[in-house]
């Protein structure tokens, strides 16, 4: 059975004189304790899904139309109280900055305190030692010190591993971890990632690792979604997506790290830009950046269609498939 | 190439002077403000024109007249709000008070914001040890608000010159002590600013180029701070009325021979309480709409020209 | 921290002898002390001969010490018109002025705050509109008229409470003339203190919104939210702490407006207060009263600065960071 599902999934903006559409008919599930990363350039909408999975979506945006489900019961329809519920217990979130991501006047030990005793009835003596462990498990040294101090006297490695430690306080079923390791120095962020791949491994957490990097993607998530300008374009298990990835952009995505270029030579780029959500093209989004695009590109939107071990939205690669089983049948 | 290019040619304010432009013409609150606050200037200027009497005419004032109520209620269609304590008409005397108040109120706010300005350049562009002390003055200066800088400078003024000379005077005086005592908010602002703008490569672009620090500081960071300083301007403008209403008030500046708004009401309070309620309400609501016309102007600014607002 | 108040210390001396070069100012070219002493038929060899006696003819720095010297004893020379040591005259009315203030901070504090997070919270509610169109009124009418109106109104139209004055008041611990124990005297106390809060409750009611609306924008806010707290933790604990940080600094700077706005409430309600006091000696041109207080409010003033500035120390951690490193 499915722990989470996102089931057509529309979130949109809603600016004085228009709206605009952020998400387009997202569907995904996951399973208990399973990690998926969803991939795709900044603006694609990733940060956006995972927020709106805790009903989070900062104004103007809210969710127009769909269902997210977590065992059964839709956190669409719950009102504040019940959200208050899943937030922090059942789905816990770490932010992208860890800088900016804790509460600069209160200390680290009562803003990991208050969210014990905000969701159980556990006295503040408890939750501190439930806090002092949990800040041991992310490899603080000399938690108990830590635990009085203020934000700005850790440093940025220093902080996500607090964040993560608060989001681990409730055991949480699930862990959204928007961009855990960009706003952090190179050499700190394989040692945060680890820390996250294991703490989940540990203790059957699922993750959902929202990322544009699919070299960070590559080492922890099981399966990957691509997104691009708001919609999924490409879904399915990790080393697949890596290895042979159908859709032009994912392709674009993979020619795009800087591991795939020979030294001295250009760096592969998309060319072009992702569109804001205010010019979304016509048709498949990303024609205008593909290589492969038709005249159909322009003006019908592609299907989401199984492709033996991912699904792909993409007319090439409906039409390779469907040559295919042509063939096959013109063989038999 | 291009984004760099881009990023070495300053800014042109005129797209943002254009959004505020057409974003103007749909708040009608905002309207209205700036049509009262034209209105108020219109018969500020044209005060010799439009009032029923000459103030400078002898017979202006007429005990015989005193205390007569607006024309609405006496029915003495001479005087259409009345007359004041000493027979003058209320509205002629509004109409030059207005034209004191506001354009002491103006006079001083330019006098801050040239002062503010400069400091704030030199402060921001220098850095170091003069921003450092420039800084630590404005923090001062700003701790002791005008108001009571003024009421304290103007009461000595008052005692050393004795109030004969005082009157001369005053609207003189009041000008510059006003004037003197906000320029920290400008400066603030301006230094902020040009901090900011100083990080922008077109700046260091222009030093380069061997452009003197003079005509980077004035031709290219400033034109880049107005904004900000449009909004202190308007609120400003309000804030020394106010003050200078209130020194009026309590008799530290103009001389009731040449009443602004704020001597008119503190004539009127006495007449208030005997009856004669117009004298001290009709020049209150005069400058209480001004103030409000221009510190709702200076609100909408504030939303249309900050730059941390400035997003679509 | 020590670095800190340590720099603060220095910039308060600063100001102190800023202002007390005024006010020695003031008395050196208003007062004449030995037309106050003798009568006008006194010969000009007599004066001259006083003139010395008082070290009047001595140089400027000599004075001016001697200036000092007596003021940080607590001389600060005698009221011509009280015939009183100056500071006694002005102790004497600080009572009123400091309960006057504190009562009117106090309906600030109590009213702008629970205003001000709301019209953040929800900007667009109508209750929000009304309170920030009511406030941007207030904020436009200047505090006298307010006070001349609450006059009219309340106490000559309604005759609720009375209109100028302070009332009984009792004397506590020796020297402290207190209008807060008794009816009469708090009656007496409800126009003026009401007036100046509402002169300054939309100031903060303004201030407070738009601190606080920049603050439920950020990150950390978010990430409250998503931990699950109730939303009144969030409100009243982890954003009004961050929006207190930039109203200490600025009720700091607004310390100064109290001040003169003391001085006009108090002349309307002819409340008998430093403010008052402070009008009166300057209608009857007695200099030392004057000096005396521009010294005694400029006092408390960097006091009171420095005050705010600890407490901003207080409860901002990072300024407490900064002095660790120094």
């Amino acid at each position: 059975m499915n722990l989470l599902s996102v089931e057509h999934l529309n979130v949109n903006f809603h600016f004085k004189k228009r709206e605009l559409t952020a998400l387009i008919d997202v569907s995904f599930n996951l399973k208990r304790g399973e990690r998926i990363a969803i991939v795709g350039e900044s603006g694609a909408g990733k940060s956006i899904l995972g927020f709106s999975i805790v009903n989070l979506i900062g104004k103007p945006g809210y969710i127009q139309s769909g269902t997210i489900k977590l065992e059964n019961k839709d956190i669409t329809k719950m009102n504040l109280r019940q959200l208050q519920e899943i937030r922090g217990k059942r789905i816990a979130m770490i932010f992208q900055d860890p800088m900016m991501t804790l509460n600069p006047v209160i200390t680290i030990g009562d803003q990991l305190v208050e969210t014990i005793r905000s969701h159980t009835k556990i006295n503040y003596k408890d939750a501190k030692n439930i806090a002092i462990e949990k800040l041991r498990n992310v490899q603080i040294a000399s938690p108990e010190r830590r635990f009085d101090q203020y934000p700005h006297e850790l440093s940025g490695g220093m902080r996500q591993r607090v964040i993560i430690a608060s989001v681990l306080l409730l055991n949480p079923d699930i862990i959204i971890a928007d961009e855990p390791t960009t706003a952090l120095d190179v050499t700190i962020q394989a040692e945060i990632l680890q820390l996250l791949l294991a703490i989940c491994r540990d203790n059957g957490v699922a993750l959902i690792l929202i990322s544009h990097d699919l070299g960070v993607v590559s080492k922890v998530a099981e399966r990957t979604l691509v997104m691009y300008a708001g919609q999924i374009v490409e879904e399915g298990p990790t080393l697949e997506i890596i290895n042979d990835p159908q859709h032009p952009y994912t392709q674009g995505l993979l020619n795009a790290l800087p591991q795939m270029a020979l030294p001295g030579q250009r760096l592969n780029q998309i060319k072009g830009s992702m569109p804001s959500l205010a010019e979304r093209p016509s048709g498949c989004a990303f024609h205008p950046r593909c290589p492969y695009a038709t005249d159909k590109c322009r003006t019908q939107q592609p299907e989401f269609i199984y492709s033996g071990v991912s699904s792909v939205a993409c007319f090439m690669v409906e039409d390779m498939l469907s040559e295919f089983s042509q063939d096959d049948e013109g063989s038999l | 190439m291009k984004h760099i290019k881009a990023d070495l040619t300053p800014p042109i304010p005129g797209s943002r002077w254009r959004h505020m432009l057409s974003g103007f013409a749909g708040d009608k609150l905002a309207m209205l403000a700036l049509f009262i606050f034209l209105f108020y200037c219109l018969v500020a200027l044209l005060a010799p024109l439009v009032a029923p009497f000459d103030v400078d005419d002898p017979a202006f004032m007429d005990l015989f007249n005193a205390e007569i109520a607006p024309s609405w209620i006496s029915h003495d269609y001479r005087f259409l709000l009345g007359t004041d304590g000493q027979g003058r008409d209320l509205l002629s005397v509004i109409l030059y008070g207005t034209r004191l108040s506001l354009t002491i109120g103006v006079c001083a706010v330019i006098l801050q914001a040239s002062i503010g300005i400069c400091i704030g350049l030199i402060a921001g562009y220098l850095g170091g040890r003069v921003d450092n002390f420039l800084m630590r003055c404005a923090d001062i200066q700003l701790s002791f608000s005008n108001m009571m800088v003024a009421i304290v400078f103007l009461a000595v003024f008052q005692s050393i010159f004795g109030v004969a000379m005082y009157q001369q005077l005053a609207m003189l005086v009041l000008i510059l002590v006003i004037g003197l005592t906000e320029w920290p908010l400008f400066a603030r602002t301006i230094r902020a600013s040009v901090l900011a703008e100083k990080q922008k490569e077109y700046v260091d672009a222009a030093r380069v180029m061997g452009i003197s620090q003079k005509r980077i500081m004035f031709r290219h960071i400033l034109p880049n701070t107005l904004s900000p300083v449009l909004v202190i301007f308007t609120v400003q403008i309000a804030n020394a009325i106010v003050a200078e209403a209130a020194l009026s008030f309590l008799g530290l500046g103009m001389p009731s021979t040449e009443p602004s708004l704020g001597s008119l009401i503190s004539e009127g309070v006495s007449y208030m309480f005997a009856g004669s309620w117009w004298i001290c309400v009709i020049p209150s609501i005069t400058l209480i709409i001004l103030i409000l016309a221009m510190n709702l102007l200076g609100d909408w600014l504030r939303d249309h020209l900050n730059p941390r607002a400035y997003k679509d | 921290m020590l670095a800190f108040l340590l720099r603060r210390l220095i910039q308060a001396c600063f100001v102190l002898i800023v202002i007390s070069l005024i006010s020695f100012a003031i008395q050196d070219k208003l007062g004449d002390p030995v037309r106050q002493m003798v009568g006008m038929t006194t010969t000009p060899e007599v004066r001259e001969q006083l003139r010395d006696e008082l070290g009047l003819n001595d140089g400027f720095i000599t004075q001016y010490t001697r200036f000092a010297k007596n003021a940080l004893t607590g001389d600060f020379g005698t009221s011509y018109y009280y015939k009183e040591p100056t500071i006694d005259v002005i102790l004497k009315k600080l009572p009123a002025t400091f309960e006057l203030a504190f009562c009117a901070i106090l309906l600030v504090i109590c009213i702008a705050t629970p205003f001000g997070v709301i019209t953040a919270i929800h900007p667009k509610h109508l209750v929000s509109r009304l309170i920030m169109l009511v406030s941007s009124i207030g904020l436009s009418i200047p505090i006298f008229i307010i006070a001349i109106f609450m006059v009219y109104v309340f106490s000559i139209q309604w005759n609720l409470a009375p209109s100028f004055g302070r009332g009984e008041t009792t004397l506590l611990f020796g020297f402290w003339e207190s209008g807060l124990f008794t009816k009469d005297g708090l009656s007496h106390l409800l126009l003026p203190s009401l007036s100046l809060a509402i002169a300054l409750i939309p100031i903060f009611v303004r201030l407070i919104r738009s601190e606080m609306s920049e603050v439920l924008q950020s990150e950390y806010i978010r990430f409250a939210w998503s931990k699950g707290l109730s939303a009144p933790r969030i409100y009243f604990f982890h954003a009004l702490k961050n929006t207190m940080l930039p109203i200490i600094t600025i009720g700091g700077i607004q310390a100064g407006t109290l001040v003169a706005y003391t001085i006009l409430t108090e002349t309307i309600f002819q409340w008998p207060g430093m403010g008052f006091l402070f009008m009166d000696a300057v209608s009857r041109v007695d200099t030392p009263l004057i000096s005396a207080y521009l010294m005694v409010v400029g006092g408390m003033f960097v006091v009171m600065n420095t005050f705010v500035d600890l407490i901003y120390g207080l409860v901002n951690p990072t300024v407490r960071l900064a002095s660790h490193g120094l």
